[in-house]
């Protein structure tokens, strides 16, 4: 039963994402990836993750989705004969990628992956994954900082440039 | 202490964007705290004294909670990003016009410089993965700084073509953190010890050089790579062909399969044939482009087959050349990236079929581009001659005859398409119009000097340099 549950969520998740890179509208698509995350977090809350879950509905699913849709907002809507034609252009691109999709999934259920690795002991740690976060991989939520500070400065050196650009 | 490498580049720019942003003399003191951040990271490379490296600094050290991976391999790199991230810098210096957008490249130059620093030091994949983001970021961004539509697609490409390397990775490292329950390099090196056939470890392997393959360059993982480089503003093509290629692709791809990976026949075999394949595909491709840049992207495609080639080979010695050789490119690339920025600035185009003759009005760019030609050749007594023939003596040792001879035969088709720049670009009869043309400013003139002279102090005092710096590289094999 739990078996089902994951096998239809996965399949559930490919749609997802499907839907949303073949989507006509960016808004559907936004959508479509707002799903998307939604069925991740469930898989990542079935593997005994809560908080990671959490994370990934909030940041993923809500704050990413908030900040598409605002963006979406303020450009031009395409006309119909635009969508239609981006939508053919795009089927004509992807047309392949279901044939390619069941033959690696026929290529693998052939195979039958083997187990043949051992499973290494974690090293003794918390569980818990605010002490990981912030005890163990300190040097990485630096990292993202430093990321952060990156992006910031990217948003203000391409905005900036295209409203001198505008004037 | 190592620590403060990674704190002071963060802190310099949070203090720079906090405090100095608005002042009118920002640019100035953006340019000269990055040039002594530099400068700093050369010297304590250069001398690699213990009381820097070993002393730790208990407070810091314990806020990053976190211990580094720092040997010869390390030094050589810090050295390369120092210089190429100066030369980048002195060369933004004379291109750049607007002070606001040097502020900000700056910025991002000491970003990109820290990202590079953090991969070179950390032992931990997941931590090697973050600054490889924070690199690759802050190189989109570069690229694409002058918004023109051609840099924009250049920036693009390189960040589908990094996302594609990126997920590579990190499918990579989840099944290595399956088997080894951790991702430190020691805990990977014994989940893959334990495991030794195991066709999930070596499906994760793959996975994981195919994206180093794709960060490196190498053909045919090379798609984002002529355009990114002919594409960027020429700093940002000094800082890309020198340095970022390099800590993203290539140190990785040593450290991984010298660290992590078992060096064995297998690994070898494929970076033989990816090293030759990227040498002769990118030396034929170049031969036949007309743009200054994209001719020089092409030959970092077949040099760094070079350095592949070397560590290949499975040796100490092989490793020893692939790395000095890779300091080697660092130094004549950049040095053939200032001379195109250079070029391009006093005669606005990088089209070669428009040039000629130009060494007669700047006769420094020549001849810095000819000592830099010369040393891509393999030319003795230059530096490029020493890595070349400690490549080929490694191969030639480890019984890969073939391959040996193949890296000799590219040498001359490096010298076909090297000649053709020359003739096209710096020699032959004045082209009309280019009569006024002058000199690049002292700025330019100086790093471009500077950079002949390491090349060729760097062939001439050969031994010293060898004993010093690149023959300890091999150690990390006894590890």
């Amino acid at each position: 039963m739990n078996m089902n549950i994951d096998v239809m969520l996965l399949v559930l998740i490919i749609l997802g994402a499907l839907w949303t890179v073949m989507g006509r509208s960016l808004l559907k698509a936004t959508i479509a990836l707002a799903v998307t995350s939604a069925l991740v977090s469930l898989v990542i809350f079935r593997l005994n993750s809560p908080l990671a879950a959490v994370f990934e509905l909030s940041v993923c699913a809500g704050l990413i989705t908030a900040i598409f849709v605002s963006a979406i907002s303020m450009m031009r809507p395409l006309t119909h004969q635009e969508v239609l034609a981006i939508s053919k252009a795009r089927v004509k691109r992807y047309r392949y990628l279901p044939v390619v999709l069941v033959i690696i999934g026929i290529a693998l259920i052939l195979m039958k992956a083997r187990q043949d690795f051992m499973i290494m002991p974690p090293p003794p740690f918390s569980t818990d994954v605010r002490s990981l976060l912030w005890n163990l991989r300190r040097l990485d939520l630096i990292g993202q900082v430093v990321i952060l500070i990156a992006g910031a400065l990217g948003i203000v050196i391409l905005f900036e440039e295209k409203k001198q650009n505008d004037k | 202490m190592p620590s403060l490498l990674i704190l002071i580049p963060l802190f310099g720019v949070i203090i720079l964007n906090l405090f100095f942003a608005a002042s009118p003399r920002a640019k100035k003191y953006a340019f000269w705290a990055a040039f002594c951040l530099f400068i700093l990271q050369m010297l304590v490379a250069i001398f690699h004294h213990p009381a820097f490296w070993n002393n730790s600094l208990d407070r810091v050290d314990a806020f990053f909670n976190a211990s580094f991976l720092i040997d010869h391999l390390s030094f050589v790199m810090f050295l390369c990003i120092g210089m190429v991230s100066i030369a980048s810098l002195f060369v933004a210096r004379y291109t750049m016009s607007d002070d606001t957008g040097m502020f900000k490249f700056i910025n991002l130059l000491i970003i990109a410089s820290l990202g590079m620093t953090g991969i070179v030091m950390v032992k931990d994949v997941f931590s090697l993965y973050v600054f490889m983001e924070i690199t690759a970021v802050a190189s989109f961004l570069l690229i694409a700084f002058p918004r023109t539509l051609d840099s924009l697609e250049g920036s693009f490409k390189y960040l589908m073509l990094s996302a594609v390397a990126t997920v590579l990775m990190l499918t990579s490292i989840g099944i290595l953190l399956i088997v080894s329950g951790s991702t430190s390099f020691s805990a990977i090196a014994n989940g893959i010890a334990e495991s030794r056939n195991s066709s999930l470890i070596t499906f994760a392997i793959g996975l994981f050089m195919c994206g180093l393959f794709i960060k490196g360059g190498l053909m045919p993982f090379h798609g984002w790579l002529p355009d990114a480089y002919s594409a960027a503003p020429a700093p940002v093509s000094v800082l890309l062909a020198g340095v970022v290629t390099k800590a993203a692709g290539i140190y990785t791809m040593i450290r991984i399969v010298t660290s992590l990976f078992p060096f064995d026949t297998a690994i070898n075999g494929v970076l033989m044939l990816i090293g030759t394949i990227s040498i002769f595909a990118g030396a034929l491709t170049a031969i036949a482009q007309n743009n200054f840049k994209r001719m020089l992207a092409y030959s970092s495609i077949s040099q760094v087959g070079y350095i592949i080639l070397g560590l290949g080979a499975g040796t100490g010695l092989g490793i020893a050349g692939a790395v000095f050789h890779l300091f080697n490119h660092s130094v004549f690339k950049s040095l053939l990236f200032v001379n195109s920025s250079a070029v391009e600035k006093e005669t606005g185009t990088c089209d070669m079929d428009k040039m000629g003759g130009l060494a007669q009005k700047m006769p420094v760019t020549g001849a810095t581009s000819v000592i830099a030609m010369l040393s891509a050749c393999g030319v003795p007594p230059l530096a490029g001659f020493w890595s070349k023939i400690m490549i080929v003596i490694a191969l030639w040792q480890a019984s890969h005859h073939g391959y040996a001879v193949a890296a000799v035969l590219a040498s001359i088709i490096t010298l076909a398409y090297f000649l053709s720049l020359q003739r096209r670009v710096f020699f032959g009869k004045l082209r009309a119009g280019f009569e006024g043309l002058k000199e690049a400013n002292k700025t330019v003139v100086t790093v471009s000097i500077a950079l002949a002279v390491i090349t060729i102090g760097a062939g001439v005092f050969f031994p010293i340099i060898f004993y010093a710096l690149i023959l300890p590289v091999k150690e990390i094999l006894l590890r």
